[in-house]
């Protein structure tokens, strides 16, 4: 993975050091809170119900095992000994004291670690393919060119005070793992006929209150001009893009009100002055980044490890994992392990430090000591020899990590909900806990097969329950009860669409009942077994599962009276549901 | 006093809001090196034109094309920050010294801050008028928050990548350890 030089290392310092100033003209009130609010944000720290929350970066969600060690250190050091990972690969600590966030940054420097852009009106991090330099379908490894938009958006002067936050993903596979579909730019490099390397770019994509499948503005951009062809995007946004309404502000409203031909025009003229010019990329650059990535030392071995045929046959536990928590890999003899950070029971993303330290331990072990966060909240072993898969599997149950539920319907998405962020509606961790719990049984949750289901608590998305094939959104709480609508109908991948409302919202006890009879609907009217929901979902349409949902209403009896007062806002206090409580 | 070449100096130009009533076609412009807004310009161009001793202010939704040809006859011109969060006048300020050729005095007003300094710079803002309730000398330190950069923008014609010789993988050894 990438390594910082003495260029990157002292950016990293400096932004320490000017930081630690800003808290202390904060703690001092030199800084009113209307003033700091946009410093601290363009470092990741948010002030939530409980105290701050720091989003610390993962770019493109790749992470050593020393990285990890560190995260486990800050769990345990300043937080309640536990992180959430999140949609956007990166890590959140939830319970931090303002004045020690300068500590943390600065523990964070000593491993090429930041919050820069995490949050505030800016670009974002970059994130991309959890697959990235192992998958099979790979065309071009996306890590070099995240890695150098990742620098060339870091501290860019002009567009630090967006009307809105930028978020780019990239990806270089057949199928596309990072939603760069839903996203403010969405790259996917690839090669054209003549076999050289390039990108075709979609703008104005993005989920949140509108949310909309991006758009392409240019169908091969040769790599050299990645960068000035990305200002330019950015130049025109920030000159046009909307500033008086927070919520209409995004760069997907531009492109629509402008149309994506003018869109398209107004770019091309400005970028009409940066092409070929100094920020066009070199290949040296390219080259000495892409070196960073280069493959780890694999041994040469034979594809099929036969003690693992024989330990499948007899171990459904095993076999079950290895169906759906591992991936084949480009190269013979190794396998992609996902760790699936979802034990129904707990909360989606959630890790403990020892789980940390374990997971950088066996990181180490099994996989050259790096790491991935995937956008589905999991994490990522990339490169395990298969011959180690029998031990790996015994590791990872010990740590409750396991769970052989990956793309299965208790793998959810989650976002940390109104335990935690001021901005939600109503409670997601909760919820997701109800429903894993409710459909816990594996047998049940293979018949039912590949599906995503995507919890957020408010419509700003974080959860991305327009792209889960179920998506749960918190809408409101009114006497004391929290309301959510269900979608269906969402999909991310290269066959992108956006989940259409079923019905009426519906509360907190309701909503694993009306899962349940979607599932029925499914049940009945799927083909064969073959049929994903999705596909049916496609084929009949909306109406036969609303009408079964709301066929039936629903009774009392599916909210239990001993946990009605849970829902109350005041309770909220202590978030009744995290790995330490 | 502001900010001007990184040095804090006593400056007599006045910048002139239009306020309550006043009209651009209106206004009274008095004696003096007086900064009057962009639309103060156009309409009072004719007169305006005959004195030396007028600068320029551009509002943030207000484009540096209007100027024309005229905008190399200003010794300032002065960008308007309404609130810090708005972050236009830094497009304003690059499509002026890069698009326009723009090199007399470019000059920050409003709601300038000590943390918005080093980030204005680099777009060809060389003057700074710092919020008045504030240290000017505190807001100095801002212009040397960084040492480095990665991007070209006005201050910085050539990226990192072009300017020096990088640390690749061999020298910067295994990042597994």
């Amino acid at each position: 993975m990438y390594c910082y030089d003495e260029y990157d290392q002292r950016m990293i310092d400096e932004r320490v050091a000017q930081y630690r100033d800003q808290v202390r003209r904060r703690l001092s009130n030199e800084l009113t809170e209307t003033e700091f609010l946009p410093l601290r944000l363009q470092n990741g720290l948010y002030m939530q119900i409980h105290g701050y929350m720091l989003r610390i970066a993962v770019p493109y969600g790749l992470i050593s095992s020393r990285q990890m060690r560190m995260f486990a250190h800050i769990a345990r050091k300043y937080d309640r000994g536990y992180g959430h990972f999140t949609t956007r690969q990166n890590i959140q600590f939830n319970w931090l004291k303002l004045e020690d966030t300068p500590d943390i940054l600065a523990d964070l420097a000593t491993v090429q670690m930041h919050a820069i852009q995490t949050s505030g009106n800016c670009v974002r991090n970059i994130t991309s393919d959890e697959f990235a330099g192992v998958a099979q379908d790979e065309v071009v490894d996306p890590r070099p060119y995240a890695e150098i938009l990742r620098q060339w958006s870091t501290f860019h002067p002009e567009f630090a005070y967006l009307p809105r936050k930028f978020k780019i993903a990239i990806s270089g596979a057949k199928e596309d793992r990072a939603a760069i579909l839903a996203h403010d730019i969405g790259l996917s490099v690839t090669k054209n006929a003549q076999g050289e390397t390039g990108f075709r770019v979609l703008v104005g994509g993005g989920l949140g209150r509108t949310p909309v499948i991006g758009s392409e503005i240019c169908a091969f951009l040769p790599w050299q001009h990645l960068l000035t062809y990305v200002e330019s995007i950015l130049r025109i946004y920030n000159q046009f893009g909307r500033r008086d309404n927070k919520f209409k502000a995004r760069i997907k409203i531009l492109v629509k009100a402008l149309g994506i031909d003018e869109f398209r025009r107004l770019v091309e003229e400005d970028w009409a002055d940066l092409k070929d010019g100094p920020g066009t990329l070199t290949r040296e650059e390219v080259e000495r980044v892409a070196g960073f990535f280069t493959d780890p030392a694999y041994e040469v071995l034979v594809g099929n490890d036969f003690n693992l045929k024989e330990f499948v046959a007899d171990n459904r536990n095993f076999s079950n994992w290895m169906k759906h928590n591992v991936r084949p890999h480009r190269v013979p003899g190794y396998a992609i392990v996902v760790l699936s950070v979802k034990k129904p029971g707990n909360a989606p993303g959630d890790m403990t430090d020892a789980q940390m330290d374990a997971v950088a331990e066996l990181a180490d072990r099994y996989s050259f000591g790096e790491m991935r966060i995937t956008h589905k909240q999991n994490l990522v072993f990339a490169d395990v020899k298969q011959t180690d898969l029998i031990e790996l599997w015994n590791e990872l149950s010990r740590l409750e990590l396991a769970s052989p539920n990956i793309g299965m319907l208790t793998d959810i998405i989650s976002c940390p909900g109104a335990e935690f962020c001021t901005l939600a509606n109503a409670r997601s961790i909760p919820l997701s806990k109800l429903i894993a719990e409710r459909f816990e049984n594996l047998d049940f949750q293979y018949d039912i097969g590949e599906i995503s289901l995507n919890i957020s608590g408010c419509m700003n998305a974080c959860g991305q329950h327009h792209i889960g094939n179920i998506g749960i959104t918190g809408v409101e709480k009114k006497n004391h009860e929290e309301w959510y609508q269900i979608s269906i109908g969402g999909a991310e991948g290269n066959s992108c669409s956006l989940g259409k409302i079923l019905g009426p919202s519906l509360t907190f006890y309701q909503v694993p009942e009306a899962i349940d009879r979607i599932l029925q609907v499914y049940l009945r009217e799927r083909i064969d077994e073959g049929e994903r929901f999705i596909d049916t979902v496609r084929r009949i349409g909306h109406t036969p599962f609303k009408d079964h949902v709301y066929a039936a209403g629903f009774t009392e009896e599916s909210i239990k009276p001993d946990d009605k007062d849970a829902v109350v806002a005041a309770q909220y206090a202590i978030p009744f549901f995290s790995p330490r409580f | 006093m502001i900010i001007k070449n990184k040095t804090i100096i006593e400056d007599d130009w006045q910048v002139l809001r239009l306020q309550g009533q006043e009209t651009a076609k209106e206004v009274v412009i008095p004696d003096g090196k007086i900064i009057v807004p962009l639309k103060v310009w156009l309409e009072q161009r004719a007169v305006l034109q005959q004195r030396n001793d007028i600068g320029v202010w551009l509002a943030s939704d207000e484009r540096p094309e209007d100027l024309t040809e005229d905008i190399h006859r200003f010794s300032v011109i002065a960008v308007d920050f309404p609130k810090f969060s708005d972050g236009r006048g830094y497009s304003i300020a690059y499509n002026l010294r890069a698009r326009m050729g723009y090199s007399g005095e470019l000059r920050a007003i409003g709601d300038v801050l000590r943390d918005q300094l080093f980030y204005m710079q680099r777009v060809g803002f060389d003057t700074f008028e710092p919020r008045p309730d504030r240290d000017i000398n505190d807001a100095l330190k801002g212009l040397k928050d960084f040492s480095e950069v990665y991007q070209t923008s006005i201050d910085q014609k050539q990226p990192l990548f072009r300017r020096v010789i990088r640390q690749g993988m061999d020298v910067a050894g295994s990042g597994n350890d």
